[in-house]
């Protein structure tokens, strides 16, 4: 057991370092501000041309291969310098590597790894929240072509993606699970219609929902076979819960630096109950550092995401959680014309509902690792 | 793309599993345990059960994985030790370790040779630091923790800016104890302190900083196993206990209560492995730090899983019979050794310059 780096590790990290001395964006704290997403295509450009993002990836979409502990290490220093963290889209990533075919791959991967194309993820519908495969959103055969019809919502960074990773019904014919499919479509089309959503914490450019009325997609833009979309959707979520996968653990230290550094300049000023709470925060954000070693680290015996990331969830979802009531703690004593950690807490909220809430994660620990008997 | 692919050979990677090792030597702890533990309360009575515990965890070295080699390094890294521990904590064994571990580790520190017979380590009455001598007697007011069997008990006494080691006979085991798998000793009454020979150097700040952080990290260490095996108990009463006519496990209230319990678990388990590999590897501040963090979170977590066990047993889960509690006492037990909740997280405040204090229990 070593949580080290080996001399290789040490020498990526000393480069990382230096580039991100002179190459940190100084965007505010990510999901707090409107001004973060309208930085964040850049940062990921960026970060991606230096060289230091995509590392556990093939080679062949613009990754590097390295093995997974490396993400580790960036996400310490990004955490370290107050940089922005990775771009989460590994999720996406994992899906198209697993479920589509070679021509897909090779037409989007490249664009969705590097930060030149965005993209937005097509699931949720106002009447398909958990119960995802009761999805109504259609997507009919026509000639080359699939038309789309119906709406998608809580549909992240809608406003500004060039794709859509779609979920669609292709055959009501047969049971719920087994008639999805899934379809990279384009935004930029007739047909299309999307509308921001302003989230509790008054942002506006990270939420959105979609208005597919009769917008077309090729036929060759379907990711995997007809009917694959659900599994499609499971390894997607499945990713989705993995704290590793989305770099958030130096989103949270960011957020834990920041807190103590303005509690550290006088900690007699602040009262017994905020220094409390930040300290709760900093063991969870240490903790969550140390389980996604431990994740990584299995993962060198082939070990793959299972029911284990719904364990993974409920951690991340509490760590963001108790970094939300410290930045209430703390923040409630800031001056009230900088409301951003209020906004860091409202944000926190909606953890525990995104990605799959944490009620269903409970679910899926008690049937898929616990055993326990369904009702 | 697959990870075993590529170059894992140890030391080529960042690498927190165990070793082929470690796994042999935890697989064959539990099946000491399983084999000699208590599997019933009433068991604890059973003493002949309980020496085949001791004569195999004594055929095993567990007495001696802190004691010094040739070289003044411990027989076997902490990462070692807290394997034991966590699987003595899952088993509710019954016989001394963390106690005589802790004594083991003051010797070394200390550069005095390995105790002659079962030994302890004294804490002050509220468990939160080593006790120290002052008149020429161990304080009578000390706790020798974990001392079943135990002849000695070892404290502090001032030596300079430091202190060496000196030892008290160990008294009668003390009533009614929190932890029924580990009770304390008390001191004999008028025990007159003894230093304890061929100290080569006194204990300072530094070798204090990383026994503490040793002490916390097998403490976290025997919580995961303890809150592994209250998940696994109460997993085990929801699927065979019926109510209105299915299973209790059956029902979301209940798997909720023991998802999060499992949750809290996994969490637990990450901060402890790195607590003890942290001991060795780090510099004695930040072993420390490390162990903090790992004792906070398994404390605050190990409460609310052992609850959680004693509620999913409903009215059984209150009684004396049921293993449940012996899980919640042993885990309240090793949440206040050496400080708990509260003193770790002041620990972590004064690490992160937000109050708090860096200082020793």
């Amino acid at each position: 057991m070593d949580f080290r780096d080996s001399p290789a590790e040490a020498e990526f990290r000393t480069r990382l370092r230096s580039w991100l001395a002179t190459n940190n964006p100084g965007l505010p704290a990510s999901s707090t501000a409107d001004e973060y997403w309208a930085g964040q295509a850049a940062w990921h450009q960026a970060l991606y041309g230096a060289g230091f993002f995509a590392l556990s990836w093939p080679t062949e979409i613009g990754g590097h291969d390295l093995p997974s502990v490396y993400d580790v290490i960036l996400d310490d220093e990004l955490a370290a310098a107050g940089a922005p963290p990775r771009p989460s889209i590994g999720y996406l990533v994992q899906g198209l590597l697993r479920h589509a075919n070679e021509d897909v791959q090779t037409r989007f991967l490249p664009g969705l790894v590097s930060g030149r194309e965005r993209w937005c993820q097509g699931f949720s519908e106002p009447d398909a929240g958990s119960d995802l495969a009761s999805l109504r959103t259609r997507a009919e055969r026509s000639g080359d072509d699939y038309v789309i019809t119906g709406q998608k919502i809580w549909t992240s960074y809608s406003d500004v993606a060039d794709w859509c990773l779609l979920l669609a019904r292709t055959d009501a014919e047969v049971p719920k699970h087994r008639g999805l499919s899934a379809f990279v479509v384009p935004m930029r089309r007739p047909g299309i219609e999307q509308r921001p959503i302003r989230m509790i914490n008054g942002i506006t450019t990270e939420f959105g929902e979609v208005l597919f009325e009769g917008a077309r997609v090729p036929a060759a833009n379907m990711v995997g076979e007809p009917g694959e979309g659900w599994r499609l959707a499971m390894t997607i979520v499945s990713h989705e819960r993995e704290p590793g996968e989305l770099g958030y653990v130096a989103r949270y230290r960011k957020l834990v630096k920041g807190l103590t550094e303005l509690v550290g300049r006088d900690p007699g000023e602040w009262s017994e109950e905020a220094r409390r709470d930040l300290s709760w925060a900093i063991v969870e954000s240490e903790m969550l550092r140390l389980h996604v070693c431990r994740r990584l680290s299995e993962r060198l015996d082939g070990v793959s995401h299972g029911p284990e990331g719904s364990v993974d969830k409920l951690l991340m979802t509490w760590v963001e959680q108790a970094v939300g009531h410290a930045a209430l703690s703390v923040g409630s004593r800031v001056d009230d014309a900088d409301d951003s950690w209020l906004k860091v807490y409202l944000y926190s909220r909606a953890q525990s509902v995104m990605g799959g809430t944490s009620q269903i994660q409970r679910n899926l620990v008690a049937s898929r690792i616990l055993e326990l008997p369904s009702e | 793309m697959d990870a075993r692919a590529r170059g894992t050979g140890l030391g080529e990677l960042m690498d927190t599993r165990l070793s082929p090792e470690q796994i042999s030597l935890r697989d064959a702890t539990t099946a000491i345990v399983d084999r000699f533990g208590p599997k019933t309360v009433q068991a604890l009575d059973d003493v002949e059960r309980r020496g085949g515990l001791e004569a195999a965890g004594t055929g095993s070295g567990w007495y001696e994985l802190r004691t010094a080699d040739a070289s003044g390094q411990p027989w076997a890294s902490a990462v070692e030790a807290a394997i034991v521990a966590e699987e003595l904590g899952h088993g509710l064994a019954d016989i001394a370790f963390l106690g005589p571990t802790l004594a083991a580790e003051l010797r070394r520190l200390a550069g005095t040779p390995a105790a002659p017979s079962l030994e302890t380590v004294g804490l002050v009455a509220d468990l939160s630091g080593l006790a120290v001598q002052s008149d020429g007697h161990v304080p009578t007011s000390a706790i020798g923790i974990d001392g079943r069997g135990a002849h000695a008990v070892l404290v502090l006494s001032p030596l300079g800016g430091g202190f060496e080691l000196v030892s008290g006979e160990a008294g009668p085991t003390m009533p009614e104890p929190v932890d029924l798998t580990r009770p304390s000793v008390s001191i004999k009454s008028g025990s007159a302190v003894g230093v304890v020979p061929g100290q080569n150097q006194a204990l300072r700040d530094e070798d204090l900083a990383r026994w503490t952080a040793l002490a916390l990290a097998l403490c976290s260490a025997d919580l995961v196993g303890a809150m592994r095996g209250a998940v696994t108990l109460a997993c085990e009463y929801a699927r065979s206990r019926r109510q209105y006519g299915a299973a209790i496990g059956s029902f979301q209230a209940i798997q909720h209560l023991l998802a999060d319990a499992h949750v809290l678990t996994e969490g637990s388990r990450s901060t402890a492995l790195h607590a003890a590999w942290a001991v060795d590897a780090l510099e004695a501040d930040e072993a420390l730090v490390a162990a903090s963090v790992a004792k906070a979170y398994c404390a605050r977590a190990a409460r609310t899983v052992c609850e959680t066990a004693i509620q999913v047993h409903g009215g059984i889960g209150n009684t004396w019979e049921c293993l449940a509690h012996l899980y919640l006492r042993r885990s309240l037990h090793s949440s206040d050794l050496l400080g708990g909740v509260g003193a770790c997280l002041t620990r972590i405040q004064g690490h992160h310059g937000i109050g708090g204090s860096h200082g020793l229990p």
